[in-house]
C-alpha cells in the first residue's frame, strides 16, 4: 500500500528534510565553496518550512503499516526542535566566519540531524527508532568535530563517537531483547506484550541507551567533555534542538511501548534514579567548573533531571508538564548558550566565566536579557522557566514522587548558586578590557528569547492549553 | 470594572523603571569621566516613587476601613486555574503604605551617597518596589510566591552592587537562605493547589487541609517565613546583609523585606493551616523567647552599629512571632503594629547610622563619642528613635511592645516573662550605644569637624520621627484599620 496522504499527514516534515539535505549536498557538489555562506540561510529556511509542515500537518497519522506514527505530541516537539535548530544555525554563521571553518556541510550536517530527530519522533517501532538514533547521532558527532584542525575539537567528537556508539549499541541490544520477548519491534505489539523478566532487561538497556542521548546521569560523563570541546554554536545547538526531541522520544517510547499494565512500576522507579542522580550531579558538578562550556554543560544534566521527573510522573501527569518545561528550557537556553558562548574578548573566545567580568558596564542590553534567561534557565520566578518548573513539581507531586520533589527543590538552590555565580560576574565584578560586537542575529536570539521568556511568564494561558490538550492526545 | 488602582500602585514602579531604561538606551550614556552618572536620573527615580506613594493614598482613601474581608479586587485568568488576583484588607494596606513611604525616602537618602551606576540602582529600587508590593497586593498563592521570590533578585543585586567589603559573601548567603526556604513553600503552594483544586487564597481559606496534611504545609510555609522574618536560628543572613548593605538597602530590608514574613503568617499559616498553628504554638514561643533574649545579649556585645540594630530587629521580630502565635486579637493587632512601627524605626536607624556612616566611613562604635557637641540637631532625633525602639511609652515601639505581651500572657505567662526580659535588654543596648556615640567627650579628633544633619537627611527623617510619635500617642488609627483583618486571621482559632 502506497498512501501518499498517510505518508504526508505523518512523516512530511521529515521528508522535506531528507530531500533538502540531498539537494544541497549535490548544490554544494557544484558550486562548492561559493555555497558556504548561503547554506546557512538555505538549512534554516528548510528547518523553518519542516517546523512549519509538523504545524500543518498537526494531528499526525499512521503510515508504512505502522513504521511511524505521529500525534500532535510528536509534532509539538518537532516544532520547538526544528525552530531552535535552524536559530542554533543563524547563529553558527557569524562565528564559524571568523574561525573560517564557514563550510557548507555544517549546514547540510544540522538538516541531517533534524531529519534524525523527525524520524525519531515519528517512530513507532524500533527499527525506525534506532535508524532515527543513528542519523542524529552520527551528524552530532561529526558536528562536534567540526573544527578539525582543533585537537579539542577533534578530541570531542572522538570521545562524543566512541561513547555515543556503545551507547546506541546498548540501545539495539535491548531492542533485540524486546523483540526476542515480544515477538515485534512495533510500540503497539510490545504494549500488549506480557511482561518478562527478559523484556524488562532489554527495557532497561533501552532505558539506558537513551539516557546517553539526554545525557542523564549516569549516562552523563560525555557531556561537559564534548560540550568543552566542540565550537560553541555547535554546543548552542546540542544543548537545545536534539535535547528536546530525545527527551520527547524517551517520554514516548516509555509511555507508549511501556505502559501502565507492562512495566509503568519497573521503569518509573529507573527513571526516577536517574532523574534523581542527574539533578544531584548536574547541581554538584557545576559547583567547581571555571569553564563555562562545561558548567552549561551540567546545567543543562540538572535540566535533563527535571525533566525527567516529569517521565517519571507517567503519562497522564507528565506528559504536559514535559512539554512545558522542555519549552521553556530550549527558549532560554538557546539564548543563553548562543549568548554567552559567543561572547569574544581580544585575543579569543571567551571561556571562563570570570572573563564575563563587566559585561554590564560594556553591554548592558545583552546583559541584562542574559541575566532574564539565566533566571529562566534557573526556574527562578520572573521568566517562564518557572512555569516550567512549577508544571514539573506539579506532575511529580500529583503522582506521589515525594523525595524526587525533595532532592528537586535542594538541587535547585545548588543550582541556584552557580546561576547567582555568572550574574554575579557579569554585575559586580570589573574588568579592564573591552568585549568585541557579537554577531547580530546571536544578538537578536538573545534578545528575542529574554523577551519570549518573560512574555511567556505573563501570557502562558493558551501555550499551556496546548501542551494540555497535546498529552491528552497521548493518553487517547 | 473599577480602574484597578492595586495592579497601578504595584506596577508604577516597573513602569517608571522601563520608563528610565528607555530614556537612557535612547539619549546615550552620559557617564562623566570620574565615572558618576547625570543626577536626574535619581530625580526621576524619586519622581515615580513618590508618584506611586501618592497613588497608594489613594488607593488607602478608596478602601472602606470599617468593611470586613478583601477589597478593591481585581482578577483576571491568567493559566489552568490560577488567576492573577490582586486585592487588600487593613493589614496589607498599611504594609502596601509602609512600602510606598520608605522606598522615596530610601532614594533620597541615596542622593549623592551613591555615586557609580546610578542608573541600574534607580532601577533596582523601583523594580524592588513593584514586588514588595505585590506581595502584600497577591491573593493568589502563586501570585504571591512570584512576588516574593522575585524581590531577591533586585535585593541581590543592591547588596552585591553597592554593598560594603564583603558585600558577595553577604548577597550569595541572603539569596541562598531565602531561596532554600521559599522553594519548600513552592512545593507546598504545589500540594495545596493539587489538593484543594485552586490557589486563590480566600478560597483556601474556607478549605480544611486534613491535620496531617496542615503539619507538613505548616512547616513548609514556615521555613519560607522563619528565614524571612528572620527568626532565630535562621536569622545569622541578616547581620551580614545589613553590614554590607548600602544604607537605602538596610532601610528597605528592615524595613519591608522582613515583614514579609510576618506578613505570610498572617495571612496563610494560621487561617489556612489552624491545628498545625495550635500544634506549634509552643515550638514557636520557645524560639521566639530565645530569639528575643539571644538576639539582644549579642546586640549588646556588637561594636558595629549597623550589626547592632540588625540584632535588635531580630529581638523586635521576636515580638511579632510572639503576638500572632499568641491566637488573641490584641496579640495579633499588636503584631500588626510592631511591624509596622518597626517598619518606620529600624528603617529610620539605620538612616541615622548612614547619616554618620557618609561623613565619617565608619561604622564602628568605638571612632564616634561625643557627637552632640557638634550635631545637636542629630542627637535629638537620634534620642528620639533609640527612645521608640527601647519602647518608651508616647512613642510607636512601645504600642507594639505591650500589645503583644498583653496577648502573649494571655496564652503562655512564661513567654511572656521571658519577652519582658527582652525588653529590658533592648534598653540596655540601645542606651548603651546612645551613651557611646552621641555622650561623653570627642576624642576622635576627625569628629571635630563634622557636619550636623543637612536638609536632604532631614526630609528622611522628619515624616518617620513624626510617624513614630503619632502612632504612639494615637495608636488607634492603626487599630481602627487591622481590627477585621486581626480578627480575620485568628477566626479559625478563636479561643484557642
Amino acid at each position: 500500500m502506497f498512501d501518499l496522504e498517510a505518508i504526508l499527514t505523518t512523516i512530511a516534515p521529515e521528508l522535506l528534510l531528507a530531500a533538502a539535505g540531498l539537494l544541497g549536498v549535490t548544490v554544494g557538489a557544484f558550486l562548492g565553496d561559493r555555497f558556504n555562506g548561503l547554506s546557512f540561510k538555505f538549512g534554516a529556511l528548510v528547518l523553518f518550512v519542516a517546523a512549519a509542515l509538523a504545524g500543518y500537518y498537526w494531528e499526525g497519522g499512521r503510515a508504512f503499516d505502522g513504521l511511524v506514527e505521529t500525534s500532535s505530541y510528536a509534532n509539538f516537539a518537532k516544532c520547538v526542535s526544528f525552530i531552535a535548530g535552524g536559530i542554533a544555525l543563524l547563529m553558527a554563521e557569524g562565528f564559524l566566519r571568523r574561525h573560517e571553518t564557514l563550510r557548507y556541510e555544517y549546514s547540510l550536517l544540522v538538516i541531517f540531524a533534524a531529519l534524525g530527530m523527525g524520524v525519531i519522533l515519528s517512530s513507532a517501532d524500533f527499527m525506525t527508532l534506532y535508524l532515527g538514533v543513528e542519523t542524529l547521532s552520527l551528524s552530532s558527532y561529526v558536528l562536534a568535530a567540526f573544527h578539525r584542525d582543533s585537537p579539542r575539537s577533534a578530541e570531542a567528537g572522538l570521545k562524543y563517537f566512541v561513547l555515543g556508539a556503545l551507547a546506541s549499541g546498548l540501545l539495539l541490544y535491548g531492542i533485540s531483547l524486546v523483540y526476542g520477548f515480544s515477538g515485534s519491534t512495533s510500540y503497539e505489539v510490545v504494549a500488549e506484550a506480557e511482561t518478562s523478566m527478559g523484556l524488562l532487561f532489554g527495557m532497561v538497556l533501552m532505558i539506558t541507551g537513551l539516557a546517553f542521548k539526554v545525557s542523564a546521569a549516569p549516562m552523563h560523563v560525555w557531556t561537559p567533555d564534548v560540550y568543552e570541546g566542540s565550537p560553541s554554536p555547535v554546543v548552542a545547538f546540542f544543548a537545545t534542538a536534539p535535547k528536546m526531541a530525545s527527551m520527547v522520544v524517551f517520554s514516548i517510547i516509555l509511555f507508549t511501548a511501556f505502559p501502565q499494565a507492562l512495566a509503568f512500576e519497573n521503569w518509573q522507579l529507573i527513571v526516577g534514579i536517574i532523574a534523581a542522580a542527574s539533578m544531584i550531579i548536574g547541581a554538584l558538578g557545576a559547583l567547581p567548573q571555571t569553564n563555562l562550556k562545561r558548567l552549561l554543560g551540567y546545567s543543562s544534566i540538572a535540566n535533563m533531571g527535571y525533566a525527567l521527573v516529569a517521565v517519571a510522573a507517567g503519562v497522564q501527569y507528565g506528559a504536559g508538564s514535559l512539554l512545558i518545561f522542555m519549552t521553556a528550557y530550549v527558549i532560554a537556553s538557546l539564548g543563553l548558550f548562543g549568548g554567552v558562548l559567543s561572547m569574544r574578548r581580544e585575543g579569543g573566545m571567551v571561556e571562563d566565566i570570570n572573563e564575563l567580568a563587566g559585561l554590564i558596564r560594556r553591554q548592558p542590553g545583552l546583559a541584562s536579557a542574559l541575566t532574564v534567561l539565566l533566571i529562566s534557565v534557573s526556574g527562578f520566578p520572573l521568566a517562564f522557566g518557572f512555569l516550567g518548573k512549577l508544571a514539573v513539581l506539579e506532575a511529580g507531586m500529583d503522582a506521589g514522587l515525594l523525595p524526587l520533589i525533595i532532592i528537586l527543590v535542594l538541587s535547585s538552590v545548588i543550582a541556584m548558586y552557580y546561576y547567582l555565580r555568572i550574574v554575579k560576574i557579569m554585575w559586580f565584578d570589573d574588568q579592564a578590557e573591552d568585549f568585541e560586537p557579537v554577531d547580530a542575529w546571536v544578538t537578536m536570539t538573545v534578545y528575542v528569547t529574554a523577551l519570549v521568556s518573560v512574555a511567556l511568564l505573563v501570557f502562558v494561558a493558551p501555550f499551556s492549553e496546548l501542551a494540555a490538550s497535546v498529552a491528552a492526545s497521548l493518553i487517547s | 470594572m473599577d480602574f484597578p488602582i492595586l495592579s497601578a500602585v504595584t506596577f508604577l514602579p516597573m513602569a517608571g523603571a522601563i520608563l528610565i531604561l528607555l530614556i537612557k538606551a535612547l539619549t546615550g550614556a552620559q557617564i562623566r569621566a570620574d565615572g558618576s552618572e547625570d543626577d536626574r536620573v535619581m530625580y526621576a527615580g524619586l519622581l515615580f516613587s513618590i508618584a506611586t506613594f501618592i497613588v497608594s493614598i489613594v488607593m488607602f482613601l478608596s478602601f472602606d476601613q470599617s468593611a470586613p474581608g478583601y477589597q478593591l479586587i481585581e482578577e483576571a485568568d491568567w493559566y489552568s486555574g490560577i488567576k492573577y488576583k490582586m486585592g487588600v484588607d487593613g493589614m496589607s494596606i498599611l504594609l502596601i503604605l509602609l512600602t510606598t513611604l520608605l522606598t522615596p525616602i530610601a532614594l533620597i537618602a541615596s542622593i549623592g551617597s551613591i555615586k557609580k551606576r546610578l542608573t541600574e540602582y534607580v532601577v533596582a529600587f523601583l523594580v524592588l518596589e513593584t514586588f514588595m508590593i505585590g506581595v502584600f497586593c497577591a491573593l493568589d498563592l502563586v501570585v504571591f510566591y512570584i512576588f516574593f521570590e522575585a524581590g531577591l533578585i533586585p535585593m541581590f543585586i543592591i547588596i552585591g552592587v553597592w554593598g560594603g567589603i564583603d558585600r558577595i559573601y553577604a548577597s550569595f548567603k541572603f539569596f541562598l537562605y531565602t531561596l532554600l526556604g521559599s522553594l519548600f513553600m513552592l512545593a507546598a503552594v504545589v500540594y495545596m493547589y493539587l489538593t484543594a483544586g485552586t490557589s486563590d487564597v480566600v478560597a483556601l481559606e474556607q478549605f480544611s487541609f486534613d491535620p496531617g496534611a496542615q503539619t507538613w504545609l505548616w512547616l513548609a510555609f514556615f521555613a519560607s517565613f522563619a528565614v524571612k522574618l528572620p527568626m532565630w536560628p535562621v536569622h545569622t543572613w541578616l547581620p551580614d546583609a545589613h553590614v554590607q548593605a548600602p544604607t537605602a538597602g538596610s532601610v528597605i530590608l528592615a524595613g519591608v523585606l522582613l515583614k514579609m514574613g510576618g506578613y505570610g503568617f498572617l495571612r496563610f499559616s494560621l487561617p489556612m493551616f489552624p491545628d498545625a498553628s495550635v500544634m506549634f504554638q509552643p515550638f514557636v514561643f520557645t524560639i521566639s523567647v530565645i530569639a528575643i533574649v539571644y538576639a539582644s545579649l549579642v546586640a549588646w556585645r556588637q561594636t558595629d552599629m549597623k550589626k547592632l540594630i540588625a540584632y535588635s530587629s531580630v529581638a523586635h521580630m521576636g515580638f511579632v512571632t510572639l503576638g500572632i502565635f499568641s491566637f488573641t486579637e490584641i496579640g495579633v493587632q499588636g503584631a500588626v503594629f510592631q511591624m509596622l512601627s518597626h517598619g518606620l524605626i529600624s528603617g529610620a536607624l539605620f538612616l541615622i547610622v548612614g547619616v554618620v556612616y557618609d561623613r565619617m566611613h565608619t561604622r564602628d562604635i568605638a571612632a564616634y563619642g561625643g557627637l552632640v557637641h557638634r550635631m545637636p540637631v542629630y542627637a535629638t532625633l537620634f534620642m528620639l528613635f533609640t527612645m521608640a525602639n527601647v519602647g518608651l511609652p508616647g512613642t510607636s515601639g512601645f504600642v507594639g511592645e505591650i500589645l503583644t505581651m498583653v496577648g502573649t500572657f494571655q496564652a503562655s505567662t512564661w513567654a511572656a516573662a521571658g519577652a519582658a526580659l527582652g525588653v529590658i535588654f533592648s534598653a540596655v543596648y540601645m542606651l548603651t550605644l546612645y551613651r557611646r556615640t552621641v555622650f561623653g567627650e570627642i576624642t576622635n579628633p576627625e569628629l571635630n569637624d563634622i557636619q550636623d544633619v543637612n536638609i536632604k537627611e532631614l526630609i528622611c527623617l522628619i515624616p518617620l520621627a513624626f510617624g513614630t510619635i503619632l502612632l504612639g500617642v494615637v495608636p488607634n488609627l492603626i487599630f481602627d484599620i487591622t481590627r477585621e483583618s486581626s480578627a480575620h486571621a485568628i477566626a479559625k482559632l478563636a479561643g484557642g
